[in-house]
C-alpha cells in the first residue's frame, strides 16, 4: 500500500507541476490569471489527435506542432484579449473562463464528447516496489525533470530569464529602464502556452481525451499554485507533490471517497487562502519568483 | 365594432364550457398529433454517444414504421416526425429540464423518449408529469424512477421506461455474469474463494446495486476487498488499479457509464492488472473501443444491451441496421428504438390518441423489441411502468472483447439463467496474464 501511496503520488506530482509551472509562470509576470490555462493543454492534446489519427503524421511531429501551435494560440490569445484588460484581474479571470469554454465547445462542435485516447511514447509497465509503473510515466518523469533544468536554465542563465525575471519583480521599474513589459509579457504568454502544450504531449497519453478534460485538473492546479504561493515556480512543483500525495492518499486509504480528490485539492486550497494566503513558501519565495 | 366587440366576448365565454367539457372527456387530455403526423421528442445528450444513440435507433425505427405505412389510429395512418432536443444533461441537469419543458411546450411534441442520467431524468419527470406527456426514458437505470409512478401514480403515470429494465431489476444477471468469471477463476487458477474489487463511477444510479453487491457478494463465496468510486469522467484510474492490485483482487467488477470507462479499460490492459475486469463499461462497448485503446481492451467483458445474437427476431437486424447506420454498436440509449415501436404498439391498440387510454395500452404492452421480450410490472408492483427482466423478457448479454470483436459471453445456458444461451454466444475466458502457465 505505501509503495503504492509513493509511485501514484510521484506520478501525480508530475502531472500536476508540470501544469502548474504554466499557469503560474504567467501570472508571476503578467499578473494573468489565465483559467484557460488547461484549455489549452486540452487544445494542445486534440493537435496530437489530429495529426496522429486524422494525418497520419508520426507522433513526435505532432508532439512538436503541439507544442508550436498552443503558444502562437496563447500569444494570440494575449495579444487580443489579455492584453486589452490585463489591469483588472477579475476581468482577466472571467475572460480566460469565456476562453477556455469557447475552446471546450468548438471542441465538441468538431469531435463531439466522445473519450479518445492517445498512444503512449513507449508502451509497456514495470514492477516497482510491488506496484506497476507505464515506461510512460518514466518517460513524463524524465521530462519533467528535463523541463526544471531547461526552466532554471532560462530563468537563470539566459538574458531572456533576467528580463521576464525583472519584469515579474517590478513591471514599472523595468519599463523605465527600457524593457519592453507587453512584449516580454507576450513572449512569457508563448512559453507558458507552450508548456501547457508540453504538458499535453507527455501527459495526455496517461489520460483520456475528451472536451471536458480542462476542468478537473484546472481545479487542482489552482489549488497546487495556492498552496506554493500564486507566481512561485518552486512552490508550484513543491504544492503539486503535496496535493498528488493527498489526493492519492485519498484514493488507496479511502476507496469509497476516491471521488473525493478534486475535493480535497478545493479544501487545501480553501484552507491555505484562509490560514496564510501567500502560500505555504510565503514571502521569500514571492520575492524568488522560482 | 360594438358587434365585433361582443362576438369577442361570445367566443371568451363560449372557451369556458369548451375546457370545462374536456376535463370531463372519457380519456383525459388528447395528444395535438397535427393534420396526419405524431411529433416524437427525441431528447438527450446529443453531443455525446448516449445522445447520437437516442436519434440514431430513434431513426431507424421510424424508418421501419414508416416503410410499413405509419401509425393507424382508428382506420387513419399517422406518419412520425422525430424532433431532438440537445438535453446536455451529462453536463448540466437544469439544462436537461429547460430542454424538456422547451420540447414539450414549444415544439408541441406529442410523445417522448431519452434521457441518460438518471439525476437527469428524474428531474425531466417533473416537467413531462406537469405537462402529462408521454415519456419513455432509454438509459437511465436508476429504480427511483418507476417508485415515482408507485408512490404517485396520478402524477407520474405518463413514465414509462423504454429500456434497459432497472439496475435493481437486472441485478441477478449482474450475479450472474460475477457467477461466470467466478467460475473461470476458480477452475482455472484454483482459487475457491476469489477476491473481488468494485470499481464503479460515483452517480446516482450505482447507489443500490453497489449496496446490493457488497452485500451479497460475500453470501457467494467472493471476498470483497473494497469498492473504489471515482468520478464519472474520470481521466485516470491508476491509483484505484494500484490499490486494487496491492488489494490481490482476481477479479474487478465496474460500473462505467460515463467517460471514465475508457480509462477503466485502457489502463487496466496497459498495466496488465492481474485480475479480470467485467461489468458494466458505456464506453467499452462501442464498436471503435478496441481501436481508441489499441487492443489494450482485449479480455475486457461488460455488460451489453445489445449484441448480435438472437434474443428475439429484431435483435439481430436492429444490431446490423445500427452498425451500419452509426458505424458503433449501440448502447443502452439506443433503446428509443424499441420505445418508439411500443409507442406505435400501444397507439394502435389504443386505437385513439387519447393520452390516457395509450397509457392503459402500454401498461398492457407485451411486444418483441430488439432488447427481448418488452413487458411492464404491472401497477401494483413496488415499480410499475419498467419492464420485466429475466429469461423470457429482457435478458440483456455480456459480450468479452477478443481479437477485435465482441464476443457474447451471457446468457451462458446455465441452471441460473434456465438454460437461456442464444446462438453465437462462446464461453468467457480470463485474460492470459492471469492464468499460470
Amino acid at each position: 500500500m505505501l509503495s503504492g501511496i509513493i509511485v501514484n503520488t510521484l506520478v501525480a506530482g508530475v502531472i500536476y507541476a508540470i501544469l502548474a509551472i504554466g499557469f503560474s509562470l504567467i501570472f508571476g509576470v503578467a499578473k494573468i490569471l489565465n483559467m484557460a490555462h488547461t484549455a489549452l493543454y486540452m487544445v494542445a492534446g486534440f493537435i496530437i489527435f489530429i495529426g496522429l489519427q486524422m494525418i497520419g503524421l508520426p507522433l513526435y511531429l505532432c508532439d512538436i506542432l503541439a507544442i508550436v501551435l498552443t503558444a502562437i494560440l496563447a500569444m494570440i490569445c494575449y495579444r487580443l484579449v489579455f492584453d486589452r484588460v490585463k489591469i483588472q484581474t477579475s476581468a482577466v479571470m472571467i475572460i480566460s473562463i469565456a476562453l477556455a469554454m469557447l475552446f471546450q465547445e468548438l471542441l465538441l462542435m468538431q469531435f463531439g464528447a466522445q473519450p479518445r485516447q492517445i498512444p503512449p511514447f513507449i508502451p509497456g509497465y514495470f514492477e516497482f516496489l510491488g506496484s506497476r509503473v507505464t515506461y510512460q510515466h518514466i518517460f513524463s518523469f524524465a521530462s519533467f525533470l528535463a523541463l526544471i533544468c531547461a526552466i532554471w536554465f532560462l530563468m537563470i542563465k539566459t538574458r531572456l530569464g533576467k528580463i521576464i525575471r525583472a519584469v515579474s519583480e517590478d513591471p514599472e521599474v523595468s519599463n523605465l529602464m527600457g524593457i519592453n513589459v507587453t512584449r516580454i509579457s507576450l513572449i512569457t504568454m508563448g512559453i507558458s502556452g507552450g508548456l501547457a502544450g508540453f504538458a499535453a504531449v507527455i501527459v495526455v497519453p496517461l489520460f483520456t481525451l475528451h472536451s471536458l478534460m480542462w476542468i478537473s485538473p484546472l481545479v487542482t492546479i489552482m489549488a497546487v499554485v495556492v498552496l506554493g504561493g500564486l507566481g512561485s515556480i518552486k512552490g508550484s512543483v513543491i504544492g503539486a507533490f503535496i496535493l498528488g500525495f493527498a489526493e492519492t492518499a485519498v484514493s488507496m486509504l479511502v476507496p469509497l471517497g476516491s471521488f473525493l480528490s478534486g475535493a480535497v485539492s478545493l479544501t487545501i486550497m480553501i484552507l491555505v487562502l484562509i490560514i496564510r494566503p501567500e502560500g505555504l513558501f510565503g514571502v521569500a519565495f514571492e520575492e524568488e519568483r522560482l | 365594432m360594438k358587434r365585433y366587440k361582443k362576438a369577442k366576448i361570445c367566443s371568451v365565454w363560449s372557451v369556458i364550457p369548451a375546457f370545462i367539457l374536456m376535463a370531463y372527456i372519457p380519456g383525459g387530455p388528447a395528444v395535438q398529433a397535427a393534420e396526419d403526423t405524431i411529433k416524437i421528442g427525441v431528447i438527450g445528450p446529443m453531443k455525446y454517444v448516449q445522445g447520437i444513440h437516442h436519434l440514431a435507433a430513434a431513426e431507424i425505427a421510424r424508418d421501419e414504421i414508416m416503410a410499413a405505412g405509419g401509425i393507424s389510429v382508428g382506420g387513419k395512418q399517422y406518419k412520425i416526425r422525430l424532433v431532438q432536443a440537445d438535453s446536455n444533461e451529462i453536463a448540466s441537469v437544469t439544462d436537461a429540464v429547460n430542454a424538456m419543458e422547451r420540447i414539450i411546450a414549444n415544439e408541441k411534441v406529442d410523445f417522448i423518449v431519452g434521457g441518460f442520467r438518471s439525476e437527469a431524468t428524474l428531474a425531466m419527470m417533473e416537467v413531462n408529469a406537469d405537462y402529462k406527456t408521454i415519456f419513455l426514458s432509454c438509459g437511465p437505470a436508476s429504480p427511483d424512477l418507476s417508485v415515482q409512478v408507485a408512490k404517485n401514480y396520478n402524477r407520474y403515470k405518463y413514465w414509462f421506461r423504454g429500456g434497459p429494465p432497472n439496475s435493481i431489476s437486472s441485478a441477478p444477471s449482474a450475479f450472474m455474469f460475477i457467477e461466470m468469471v467466478a467460475g473461470a477463476v476458480r477452475k482455472e487458477l484454483g482459487i475457491e474463494k476469489p477476491k473481488i474489487a468494485i470499481l464503479a463511477d460515483k452517480a446516482l444510479y450505482i447507489e443500490p446495486a453497489v449496496k446490493m453487491l457488497e452485500s451479497q457478494l460475500p453470501n457467494r463465496g467472493l471476498e470483497v476487498v473494497g469498492t473504489w468510486r471515482p468520478s464519472f469522467t474520470a481521466s485516470s484510474v491508476m491509483t484505484e488499479l494500484t490499490a486494487i492490485k496491492a488489494a490481490g483482487a482476481q477479479m474487478i467488477f465496474t460500473y462505467a457509464a460515463g467517460s471514465a470507462g475508457v480509462a477503466y479499460s485502457n489502463q487496466w490492459g496497459e498495466l496488465k492488472i492481474p485480475a479480470g475486469m467485467f461489468g458494466l463499461n458505456v464506453e467499452a462497448q462501442r464498436i471503435q473501443h478496441w481501436k481508441n485503446t489499441e487492443g489494450r481492451c482485449a479480455y475486457l467483458a461488460m455488460t451489453a444491451f445489445f449484441a448480435k445474437a438472437a434474443a428475439t427476431k429484431r435483435s439481430i437486424p436492429f444490431y446490423d441496421k445500427f452498425v451500419a447506420k452509426v458505424g458503433d454498436t449501440p448502447t443502452s440509449t439506443a433503446s428509443s428504438y424499441d420505445a418508439i415501436w411500443m409507442l406505435k404498439d400501444a397507439i394502435e391498440r389504443a386505437g385513439s390518441l387519447q393520452k390516457d387510454a395509450i397509457v392503459t395500452a402500454l401498461e398492457k404492452t407485451n411486444f418483441e423489441g430488439a432488447q427481448g421480450r418488452l413487458v411492464y410490472y404491472p401497477n401494483d408492483h413496488k415499480w410499475p411502468h419498467d419492464l420485466q427482466w429475466g429469461p423470457g423478457f429482457v435478458t440483456m448479454f455480456s459480450v468479452q472483447w477478443r481479437d477485435g470483436e465482441m464476443k457474447v459471453v451471457w446468457p451462458d445456458g446455465s441452471k441460473a439463467i434456465r438454460g437461456v444461451r442464444y446462438e453465437g454466444t462462446v464461453d468467457y475466458k480470463l485474460p492470459p496474464w492471469m492464468v499460470k502457465k
